[in-house]
């Protein structure tokens, strides 16, 4: 789960990360009263769950309160589209008034999952405000890494290590130390799947702060934070994503037209790989899963032909604990209810498959057999591409 | 022969007396698997469905000599599942459970490192060996003995591979899923040794997927130490960047765990590539000469 910048400001504000002094706001008269209160230069920051903002216009400076205001005026509401965001782009409905920094040095600091290693690992880098994957494909050496101990966390020595090799001295080296232990706390306290400060700077009256921040948080570690729930944005979500969580489905929109629906994560995948094979185009990735009742393939199936590119529908389900009844009782009860004329093709083994086949020949929907995926898949796209 | 569970194999299933492990501790019974009973915190000395319940792994353990164990513990607790046999001293642990904290398995990993015990998945669908045992959640009757190893990180993508081997008269002589969460106990490299050594096993088909290293691993392994034709399958080849597939670690992270990058490094490691799903079964039975 992501959440916006003023968000996880806030949170590593309170877990003692030092970051500048700022408020958000929904409207120009509310940036014009923080700003007010900020004084002198501020920043306004577009919120939305995406980078690459400030190239896209996303982020003015505005000295005093009425620039705020009118700076915020230009960016609310907006489309922000960068690399990040969906082509059509993101609604900007918030903004982050700050106050501005002088800027002395831009550094990087992150923490995320080691798969190779199953540790997490701190990265700290000198090349802070950049696209860090950059600086790992072109110079590596740049880039310092601590794991931490599963069970100790990062401990001081290894936080000092960071904090020199980041350049800090003095005052700041401390400042630094002190950021990293916090910021590792929080990471492990609010179970991150990524904390990235970047860039973290250095700032000219010599504060260390974090001048932005991502943090996204496991979703299987969400059912113990209710505190992190409440911050969850649905707007800032695809809409067809939002409604398939609610049912616990997985629902995955992408852009071709062959709608899929299939048990199974490795099996969903694998699915879309055959229809592009066969030279169609997945319009979504859906993984039922294995115990799915009929009133969740009604909503998948609903879900996935709301989408109005979807020309056609492969349904692929292999298990022994999927009952192939239930799942025809689910798709005839959707396409009913919706009075859908998409051609459906079906390759499906399992518990009482034959009793759902039936079920479905029985059903009066455009149903076309396949014997196997090759099969289903060649079947489908065909489909797909008569209806067009 | 076989890899991992066998006839002799005497199953705890911890969570029993839950809806998914009262259910699936019966069809691994039927299939002919030994479950010796369960697990459930509070109900020790009662029976389930006809299987004694235990408080404790390590009661189970006494009784009835259990030497592994299969957890359908819910994810918030499944990490302290696994750490609990552990360290009843349990050799295999077998976990079905879907989404555990990453925090938690990083921390279970750390805490298995210093104990004997093989843990298989998180997030798998287990292991069976054909006709001997089964410990997990795979439909057994679409299995049969013969002579390919297999390995997934998918559940339903292996079920797929088994039914295609199995109707082309070809078996099995265990199927290993390693589960798709990014941190996971039992790797490929692992049941990839397993096979190497299984006099049982001819040919080994590996079922990959987006994200993480494995795969890479896998390849440099086999490139080094297996002798026996390797077919491949590594799925989410159309899957788009930065989105998590379903499973938590299939997800193509900052350009990598691509599967191109992952189909490369197997063939490159002499590793048979299968391009379409389709054609798992076929291309194993061309490479054992069928």
């Amino acid at each position: 789960m992501k959440v916006h910048e003023y968000q996880a400001k806030a949170l590593l504000r309170e877990l003692g990360v030092p970051v500048p002094n700022g408020e958000v706001a929904s409207s120009p008269a509310d940036a014009k009263v923080v700003a007010a209160r900020i004084g002198g230069k501020v920043v306004v920051k577009a919120q939305v769950h995406a980078g690459g903002r400030g190239k896209a216009g996303g982020i003015k400076p505005a000295d005093g309160a009425t620039e705020a205001e009118a700076a915020a005026r230009q960016i609310l509401g907006m489309r922000l589209r960068t690399p990040q965001t969906p082509p059509e782009g993101l609604e900007v409905r918030s903004v982050l008034v700050e106050e501005a920094s002088a800027i002395e040095r831009e550094l990087y600091v992150s923490i995320t999952l080691d798969r190779a290693r199953s540790a997490h690992v701190v990265m700290a880098s000198q090349a802070g405000g950049m696209d860090i994957e950059e600086v790992a494909a072109r110079t590596p050496e740049k880039i310092l890494r601590e794991w931490a101990h599963p069970a100790l966390g990062l401990a001081d020595f290894q936080a000092r290590r960071l904090a020199f090799g980041l350049g800090l001295a003095g005052d700041q080296f401390k400042q630094g130390v002190g950021l990293l232990k916090s910021l590792f706390a929080l990471y492990l306290a609010k179970d991150c799947s990524l904390a990235e400060i970047n860039p973290l700077v250095v700032t000219g009256d010599g504060r260390v702060l974090a001048l932005d921040a991502k943090l996204t948080f496991d979703d299987n570690a969400l059912s113990r934070h209710a505190e992190l729930v409440a911050l969850r944005d649905v707007r800032e979500e695809d809409p067809l994503d939002v409604e398939a969580s609610k049912y616990g489905l997985n629902y995955i929109k992408l852009d071709g037209t062959v709608g899929c629906m299939v048990n199974g994560a490795g099996l969903a995948m694998a699915t879309m790989d055959i229809i592009k094979l066969a030279g169609g185009e997945p319009a979504n990735f859906l993984d039922v899963g294995g115990g799915a009742s009929p009133e969740q393939i009604e909503n998948a199936f609903r879900i996935l032909s709301s989408d109005p590119s979807v020309k056609a529908v492969f349904i692929n389900v292999f298990g022994g604990i999927l009952r192939v009844d239930r799942l025809a009782e689910g798709v005839i009860a959707a396409v009913t209810k919706l009075g859908l004329k998409l051609p459906i093709v079906l390759r499906a083994e399992g518990t009482n498959v034959e009793l759902g086949k039936r079920m479905l020949a029985e059903s009066g929907l455009a149903l076309v057999m396949a014997d196997d995926m090759g099969d289903g898949a060649r079947k489908v796209v065909a489909l797909a591409k008569g209806a067009k | 022969m076989s890899v991992l569970v066998s006839q002799a194999t005497r199953v705890v299933v911890q969570g029993i007396t839950g809806r998914e492990g009262a259910f699936h501790a019966a069809r691994c019974k039927e299939y002919g698997t030994t479950v010796v009973g369960g697990v459930t915190p509070g109900k020790g000395g009662t029976t389930h469905e006809g299987f004694p319940v235990w408080n404790t792994v390590t009661e189970a353990v006494e009784a009835e000599a259990a030497d592994c164990a299969l957890i359908f513990v819910p994810s918030f607790a499944a990490a302290d599942a696994i750490m609990e046999s552990a360290t009843a001293g349990v050799p295999l642990v077998v976990c079905i459970t879907e989404g555990i904290p990453v925090a938690d398995m990083v921390r279970v990993k750390h805490y298995l490192a210093e104990k004997p015990t093989r843990l298989v998945g998180p997030n798998c669908p287990g292991v069976i060996t054909p006709g001997a045992a089964k410990v997990g959640i795979m439909p057994g009757h679409i299995h049969t003995p013969g002579p390919v190893g297999v390995v997934s990180r998918s559940g339903t993508l292996t079920y797929e591979v088994v039914g295609q081997l199995t109707s082309r008269g070809i078996g099995q002589s265990s199927c290993v899923g390693i589960g798709g969460d990014p941190v996971n106990g039992t790797s490929f490299v692992d049941v990839l040794s397993l096979f190497a050594d299984d006099p049982a096993t001819e040919a080994i088909m590996l079922i990959g997927e987006i994200g993480g290293t494995a795969e890479e691993d896998a390849a440099a392994f086999i490139q080094s130490r297996v002798k026996k034709p390797v077919v491949a399958f590594v799925c989410g080849q159309t899957a788009p960047p930065g989105r998590r597939m379903g499973h938590a670690g299939a997800i193509i992270a900052g350009g990598k765990g691509t599967a191109a990058e992952k189909m490369a490094a197997l063939a490159k490691a002499g590793a048979t590539l299968v391009r379409s799903p389709a054609d798992m079964g076929a291309t194993v039975a061309k490479v054992l000469g069928k």
